[in-house]
């Protein structure tokens, strides 16, 4: 890739520059202010948020991306109201939110499912908690699970679904509630490549036809650039946005796009943020202690 | 050696005809030791049933005496050329031959009781059923609930959970007289002790179960809109079912253990009634009998239950497998 000549990420073509020129005059869906958190555990406090700022605007797809341990799940909890921030605002469409809501649909990285109910049961909980009657939600869950193609599996129960099929109904079943924002937490991490693929086609192609604002977070690079118009790139210790990359990649996205030079100046510099060089000659703290346990007359002597 | 390797892999499930097997096994073993130690002579049989008393005088026919004093007795009598006693190698009266129970347990049903008060087998046995019955509702009815309110509530749990530890030590029979003062000689106090005994575990254990629902599930119905007593209602609840009806065929199984006691209580009644009875006339095939069916009621009430958990939660099947 190195001997590969790339543009610059911030190189954007005239219809990418337009479009995100248009993007930015929309309303703002979600805005995040001097959001902080600290935990107190027996060790004394750890801040896993520093300082976060950023906005989301109507409709737009963000990814959040970073290090292991660096507070993505913190974050995307705080949004969802399912922790309570230490200092900060949320504002979603300019109100503060505190608890968790139906204007925040939220997708979890483990299958929250509940296994007692049917596929259409699950996607139709959302709607008559706020209040839908049995048979208008009924008529509403059809059209999610239609939408995310298992009008086979309605009457199904969830141990009977694939990974990938679990997941398109918690994501159907968090879109019933047509929330403001969808909150998305590793939701594919749990799947092989092939599958993981096919989703991400599959929740682009729902954003595309549906006024819903995503906020996803990823510690797959390709994933990233594929899905989104904004990548939030957060550092970790303590959890701070690193850069905010608007991806040049333009629309529609097609996995064909993986090779072009804009794709690939992305995920490079993707790559240097999250894996800095310096990272590799400074003091690593877990590195393995290898010593060679291999015997001397071993009949594979090495396995270069 | 395949095979034998593939039995005993660990973690591993069992094809159906090996499970079936297994199952057959574990009660064809014990009975085939029952059997060996009734029918072959040389494993035990400690005592000589008597069959002519010979110049013995304390020997009747029938008597069942140590095979020591009867050896001692056949070597006295051979040298003092007297008529030598005979008789066959037996068991002590308390272990009847698998023969002897399986016939009592016909007849147990069929023979009148000896006094006109007294009751049938049957009916002896609905008393107990009764008794196990209202004892294990009346402490689910309270229990279930306090239990999934202290495993969902933390206000709950140190509310209860304190006490309840204190209380499930002191043994339920202990309450035997106080239950007979306040309710009388009847059911009432033998309910009671049924209740004691379940009660106080079935809060505990209810709650443990409740505590250990996934909290992503919950949060998942928080995120989807749910609040408070819905939370409890529309997760809490069916969440736990099935581990909770698991839960209560297992405590069903402990509320047994009390009842004998509960039965020995006021009026001594129902099937100990009958076994302390039986015992009382020696006629330990009875006695056997009615363990058995003791068992055999627990047994089949569980695999009901079982079956009828499978019809009503027919998304268990799939969490078994998980
Ligand atoms: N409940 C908690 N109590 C104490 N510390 C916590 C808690 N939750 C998270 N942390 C800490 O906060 C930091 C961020 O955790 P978080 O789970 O948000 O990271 P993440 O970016 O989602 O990681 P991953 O990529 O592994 O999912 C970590 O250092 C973690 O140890
Ligand atoms: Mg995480």
């Amino acid at each position: 890739m190195d001997q590969l000549k790339l543009p610059s990420y911030l190189e954007q073509s005239d219809a990418v520059r337009d479009r995100f020129e248009r993007m930015k005059k929309r309303p703002v869906t979600l805005q995040v202010k001097n959001l902080n958190k600290e935990f107190d555990t027996p060790q004394g406090k750890v801040t896993a948020l520093k300082n976060i700022n950023f906005e989301t605007y109507k409709r737009e797809f963000v990814c959040v991306i970073g290090p292991s341990g660096c507070g993505k799940s913190t974050l995307i909890r705080i949004l969802a109201g399912l922790e309570t921030q230490s200092s900060g605002e949320v504002l979603l469409d300019g109100e503060a939110v505190s608890g968790p809501g139906p204007d925040r649909g939220m997708v979890f990285q483990g299958y929250t499912l509940f296994p007692w109910l049917s596929v259409k049961d699950n996607v139709m909980f959302g709607l008559e908690m706020s209040g839908h009657s049995k048979a208008a939600s009924e008529e509403q869950a059809f059209q999610w699970i239609d939408l995310v193609g298992l009008g086979k599996f309605k009457n199904a129960y969830p141990h009977q679904l694939s990974g990938g099929m679990k997941q398109r109904v918690a994501i159907a079943r968090a879109l019933a509630n047509q929330p403001r924002i969808l909150l998305m937490d590793e939701p594919f991490g749990a799947l092989d490549a092939q599958t993981r693929a096919k989703m991400q086609s599959y929740l682009h192609e729902i954003w595309k036809n549906i006024d819903i604002t995503i906020l996803f977070i990823t510690h797959d690079l390709d994933e990233a650039v594929f899905l989104a118009d904004r990548v939030l790139v957060l550092k970790a210790n303590p959890g701070e946005v690193q850069e905010v990359i608007e991806v040049p990649v333009p629309h529609p996205r097609s996995p064909d796009q993986i090779l072009q030079p804009e794709f690939l100046a992305t995920r490079k510099r993707l790559e240097e943020l999250i894996h800095p060089p310096e990272a590799d000659t400074g003091i690593n703290e877990d590195h393995l202690n290898m010593v060679r346990m291999v015997r001397v007359d071993n009949e594979v002597e090495s396995v270069f | 050696m395949m095979m034998i390797s593939k039995l005993f892999a660990v973690n591993t499930k069992l094809g159906g005809r090996q499970r079936l097997t297994m199952s057959v096994f574990s009660f064809v073993l014990p009975l085939l030791v029952w059997s060996l130690v009734s029918y072959v002579p040389f494993i035990w049989h400690p005592k000589v049933e008597i069959h002519s008393a010979g110049d013995v005088s304390y020997f009747k026919q029938g008597l069942l005496i140590d095979r020591e004093i009867f050896d001692r007795e056949v070597e006295t009598a051979i040298s003092e050329s007297k008529s030598v006693p005979e008789g066959k190698p037996a068991n002590p009266v308390y272990l009847p031959a698998p023969h002897e129970v399986a016939t009592a347990l016909y007849t147990a049903f069929t023979t009148e009781p000896k006094r006109r008060s007294e009751k049938w087998l049957h009916e002896s046995l609905w008393d107990s059923i009764q008794v196990i019955f209202w004892g294990f509702v009346i402490s689910s009815l309270f229990g279930v609930p306090l239990g999934i309110l202290a495993g969902t509530y933390d206000v709950f749990a140190k509310l209860f959970e304190p006490f309840i530890e204190f209380f499930r030590y002191l043994p339920a029979p202990a309450f035997g007289a106080l239950a007979v003062a306040v309710l009388g000689i009847y059911d009432a106090p033998k309910i009671a002790i049924i209740f004691i005994g379940t009660f106080f575990q079935q809060v505990l254990v209810v709650s443990n179960t409740t505590r250990k629902l996934d909290p992503a599930l919950l949060e998942a119905a928080m995120t989807l809109g749910a609040k408070k007593l819905t939370l409890l209602f529309r997760v809490v609840v069916p969440g736990i079912i099935t581990h909770l009806y698991k839960d209560l065929r297992l405590l069903l199984g402990w509320a047994w253990t009390y009842l004998i006691v509960a039965e020995l209580i006021g009026t001594s009644s129902g099937i100990t009634w009958f076994i302390t009875q039986q015992a009382r006339y020696k006629n330990f095939d009875n006695v056997f009998a009615a363990i058995i069916i003791i068992g055999i009621i627990g047994l089949t009430t569980d695999l009901v239950l079982a079956a009828i958990g499978r019809k009503i939660f027919p998304w268990e099947k799939g969490l078994a497998k998980a």
